[in-house]
């Protein structure tokens, strides 16, 4: 192995490096008036869930938010065999509160960024209008196609938690691996070079995640242990219920809205575990998406009712 | 006279709703105009991804001048109801008129002259409570805004005879600014009018009108798929998606690997259609027509590499999509169809309509009770029901629903599934709607049937009738299958048997409950009006005259749709018979004198008339030929033979046009008189076993 600490450092090129990628829409939303958030510690089946961008949502107070959120989907495992499906991957989530009036303009920006350019390529916005049953949130946007694929979702949310949102969000989702293809011109995700480098240095998407996505794979379809799901599931519920509860207070602030948020990701994410292990019927999935939603409600309700979001005032510190 | 000009910038608006918002837009604003006083000449509106827009011609630059008269108090009315109608209108006593009126006495009358306003004052006022109120299906709130569009507005034009009408909403002023392509001439620019306004966007990329981008894009993709030797896929839908999710369609064509032609083309068609809006090919007709591995994309640019860069990204895509539904079809082959029909337990169908599979299991029996009536085979006819809906469990269906049916063929036919059987799972969805054609293949025939029959009467038992504008279940169009499908096969089927029988077996309908069998009455009595209605509907659609089904229609409640159509052309070919012209205007002429009479005595001239107050000759012949006409048009009906009905009917010409010749019904004598009314409602009566001939126009 040569040193490379004494080379100057490299150009950013995200045309030939997926981490490139990553740091360029970070230069360029900080460049925005962003706050460069890292993941949220949890697994989540979105972007959305992280509390950057589901509680911030809530309530008038201005926020811009970016980060990169690795996203757990177990029912879209193909053991690795896929080349565009994966279990685990990564979207790179934009929050801009209340959505500026250029915000297509810094959208397209973006993409210039990343070297996609508008004038060669074709880019669309095509009607999506997004729903979370879970999050009890709306919003209606575009899906944004290049070249007839989608690589973003585009969203001004109504609503969350059940909420109306005043000021409404603009919220970017950009799916970072086919983002990543397409501009690396890669038609396997695992062939993605993530490091920009070459030769016996060159990390590849497959030398990182390939063996995570089979052992995960054989662990949502094959292996999860659905009676132990099945109780995390009501336990995560009972537990954000009785944090909701003793969080609560008459003529002020909710002391506990971010810790029983937590539950109720988590509670999202185990039963997203029990479909993929396909042990819930159609007829108790909506039940289920309805115990989350509850749970996803309360806690949006709490939170408006905090400082951060915007229903109290910080208290002077004497 | 001066032109409107007004259009609505915004970010991009959903394809599917553009056609309907620029009929909005014309409607509010000419009505507007209109409600203000102002005669407009001709508007016309446009939408396209990125605006609306609307032109009138002839809009006056003013309201016209109006009098306003306004009723005041009795010139003798207290001091202070005069004071206070003064107050009112503003008006002294002297500028008031005094009206007398007969009745009341005189009184005071104010005409109030209001003077026409500039049409700019009314256009301040209007535009804004448009734009608030604009019925989109479906809008939203940007920013820290409370206003609502589809998706963010951010300039509006608006110019009477080339001055800006300057208003605001929420913060966006009026102007003459616009923006061209998102792309390729973004830089604001100023208009004039709408002749230079269409110019200028054309100029700078943007063909304002959708239907000529729709045919840009027809032709240019018919001329592409000539060059290549190939056939487009005609798709009419998603031509007028296209030309709404483009303001510079440009026609590009893309290909994809043979292999993925192993898979049923309905797939691909639809897979390269949903996901990618995109256009297939065929191979001409006399090579076979097989589809092709090429298709048409449509941009919306003008790439400086000729759209290299986009059809590289669009075939990379398409490969993707195409292998997924290519992994769907292998998935769906590992499991015959056959063994799929338990899963539809676990899939519910209405929440109180139970599950598919109780469904599928009452369309098995209904199918196999409907065959006899249809000539198909009772156990193929319950066999292509059962596998009816198994395909809803199959991945490819899951992805795309809209290939339900023709997955269900292909998968029962890789089952060794008869080939009339497999059809007739594809079949059963026929007619999907106004413009497709019914089936004709018996078993299919018994499949439509049940599945219509059994989801109108469940439906009803549960109480999700349609109302109004709220259709969700598509039950007029269930209703409309049934009609087509009974009439097109000539089918006679006694409907409210099958359908009290579908209501009872219904999870909705509780049978223990007390009256039930009532109520089983009832709900079908009540299904079976909405369906003769929808008939009639229909019926009129095809070019019947509304005044033939009003006659058949009441002359008795049939519930053999068959029949009520056979009425109605037998009587519709006898009408068009001169001695069926003249026998007509002889029955109304009866009909007429009887209904002036009974209305007239208040009471019904019923009964047989008395035989020996017959007088005249052609007295006595009527009545024999009209108790001749009523046994044999009686036996006709029976027969279901309303040729032999009419014919029978026919033959009361002769003698009734003899009668009114030589008789006069309304003699001096009260008891020949009577006698006479009631030898003519005689004649009502046996038309009436044919239809009723009262509501028969001309």
């Amino acid at each position: 192995m040569t040193s490379t600490s004494t080379q100057a450092p490299r150009q950013r090129d995200p045309r030939r490096s997926f981490q490139d990628l990553v740091l360029t829409l970070h230069d360029y939303w900080a460049a925005q008036g962003c706050v460069i958030l890292q993941p949220y510690d949890k697994e989540v089946g979105a972007g959305t869930f992280h509390p950057a961008t589901t509680l911030r949502a809530i309530g008038p107070l201005p926020w811009r938010a970016a980060y990169v959120q690795p996203c757990r989907r177990p029912a879209d495992g193909r053991y690795g065999e896929n080349p565009n499906r994966l279990q685990h991957y990564y979207q790179y989530q934009v929050i801009l509160k209340p959505s500026p009036d250029d915000i297509q303009e810094l959208y397209l920006g973006s993409l210039k960024a990343i070297g996609i350019d508008p004038l060669l390529h074709d880019i669309r916005f095509v009607e999506d209008d997004w729903e979370s049953p879970t999050l009890g949130a709306w919003g209606l946007g575009w899906e944004v196609w290049c070249d007839g694929m989608e690589v973003s979702q585009f969203t001004y949310f109504q609503q969350v938690g059940g909420m109306d949102c005043n000021p409404v969000s603009g919220e970017l989702t950009y799916g970072l691996e086919r983002l990543a293809m397409y501009v690396q011109g890669v038609d396997n995700v695992f062939e993605l070079n993530f490091n920009g480098l070459e030769g016996e240095q060159k990390v590849t998407y497959g030398d990182i995640f390939l063996q995570a996505e089979q052992e995960y794979s054989r662990y949502n379809f094959e292996h999860a242990d659905t009676d132990m799901l099945l109780a995390h599931f009501d336990d995560a519920e009972r537990e954000c219920h009785r944090l909701l509860e003793e969080g609560r207070q008459e003529n002020g602030p909710h002391l506990l809205a971010q810790p029983a948020y937590d539950q109720c990701i988590t509670a999202s994410h185990v039963f997203n575990l029990l479909d993929a292990r396909g042990v819930i019927s159609p007829t108790q999935r909506q039940a289920y998406i309805l115990r989350v939603r509850k749970m996803a409600q309360g806690c949006c309700e709490a939170w408006a009712t905090t400082a951060a979001g915007g229903g109290a005032r910080p208290r002077d510190d004497a | 006279m001066p032109e409107l000009l007004l259009e609505l910038f915004s970010e991009e608006i959903p394809a599917r709703m553009q056609r309907r918002a620029a009929e909005d837009l014309k409607r509010l604003i000419t009505t507007g105009l209109k409600d203000a006083g102002l005669e407009v000449g001709e508007a016309q509106a446009f939408a396209g991804p990125r605006r609306l827009a609307l032109v009138v011609q002839d809009v006056p630059l003013r309201t016209p001048d109006v009098v306003e008269e306004r009723r005041g108090p009795r010139v003798d009315a207290p001091e202070k109801a005069i004071q206070g109608f003064l107050r009112a209108t503003g008006l002294s006593l002297e500028d008031c008129d005094i009206v007398d009126d007969a009745k009341k006495g005189p009184y005071y009358v104010a005409r109030m002259e209001k003077k026409g306003r500039p049409t700019q004052e009314v256009l301040k006022e209007l535009i804004p409570e448009v734009i608030r109120r604009f019925p989109w299906p479906k809008a939203m709130r940007w920013g820290a805004r409370r206003l609502k569009w589809v998706r963010p507005l951010h300039s509006i034009i608006c110019l009477l005879g080339g001055s800006v009408v300057k208003f605001e909403v929420e913060g966006i002023e009026s102007g003459n600014t616009t923006q061209g392509h998102r792309f390729m001439a973004p830089e604001p620019f100023t208009v004039k009018g709408f002749a230079d306004y269409e110019e200028k966007l054309r100029a700078r990329y943007v063909i304002l009108r959708a239907g000529e981008r729709a045919s840009i894009i027809h032709a240019r993709a018919n001329a592409l798929a000539k060059d290549a030797g190939l056939e487009l896929v005609e798709d009419d839908a998603l031509l007028q998606e296209t030309a709404g999710l483009t303001e510079w369609p440009v026609v590009l064509m893309g290909a994809f690997d043979e292999a993925f032609l192993d898979v049923p083309e309905e797939v691909i068609i639809t897979a390269i259609r949903v996901h990618q809006k995109c256009f297939a090919l065929r191979h001409a007709q006399e090579e076979g027509g097989r589809l092709a591995n090429r298709y048409l994309l449509v941009a919306n640019i003008e790439a400086p590499d000729d759209g290299a860069a986009i059809v590289q990204g669009n075939n990379r895509v398409i490969a993707a999509r195409l292998s997924d539904a290519r992994f769907f079809w292998q998935q769906d082959l590992a499991t015959p169809l056959t063994e799929r029909v338990e899963e539809l337990d676990d899939i519910t169908f209405h929440a109180r309509l139970g599950s598919q599979g109780d469904r599928v299991r009452r369309m098995q029996q209904l199918a196999r009770d409907l065959a006899p009536f249809v000539d198909a085979d009772e156990e193929e006819a319950a066999l292509a029901a059962r596998l009816a809906k198994a395909d809803l469990v199959t991945e490819m269906v899951g992805e795309f629903p809209e290939l339900q049916g023709i997955m269900g063929y292909y998968y029962a036919r890789k089952s060794c599934v008869p080939e009339h059987i497999a059809r007739a799972i594809a079949e059963h969805y026929k007619p999907r709607g106004a413009d497709d054609d019914v089936p004709l293949h018996p078993v299919s025939i018994a499949v439509a049937l049940a599945d219509r029959i059994d989801m109108l009467a469940g439906f009803w038992a549960a109480g999700e009738k349609p109302t109004g504008s709220r259709d969700p279940f598509a039950l007029r169009r269930a209703a409309l299958g049934l009609i087509r499908i009974l009439l097109a096969n000539n089918i006679h089927l006694p409907l409210a048997a099958f359908i009290e029988q579908q209501v009872r077996l219904s999870p909705a309908f509780d049978g223990t409950e007390e009256g039930a069998a009532e109520k089983a009455a009832e709900i079908t009595r009540d299904l079976l009006a909405f369906i003769r209605e929808r008939m009639k509907i229909y019926l009129r659609e095809q070019g019947h005259a509304h005044d033939l089904l009003e006659a058949v229609y009441a002359a008795g409640a049939a519930d053999d749709l068959l029949l009520i159509r056979q009425r109605l052309e037998a009587l519709e070919n006898f009408l068009k018979t001169e001695e069926g012209a003249d026998l007509l205007a002889g029955i109304k002429r009866a009909l007429n004198i009887l209904k002036i009479e009974e209305k007239k005595e208040r009471r019904a001239f019923s009964g047989p008339p008395n035989q020996h107050m017959l007088i005249a000759v052609q007295e006595k012949e009527l009545a024999s030929a009209i108790t001749r006409a009523r046994g044999q048009v009686s036996k006709a009906i029976k027969a279901e033979d309303y040729e032999a009905a009419l014919a029978a009917l026919a033959r009361l010409r002769t003698p009734v046009d003899a009668f009114f010749e030589h008789v006069t019904v309304n003699a001096e004598d009260p008891t020949l008189r009577e006698n006479r009314l009631k030898l003519l409602n005689g004649i009502r009566e046996v038309v009436q076993l044919i239809a009723d001939f009262s509501r028969i126009e001309g």
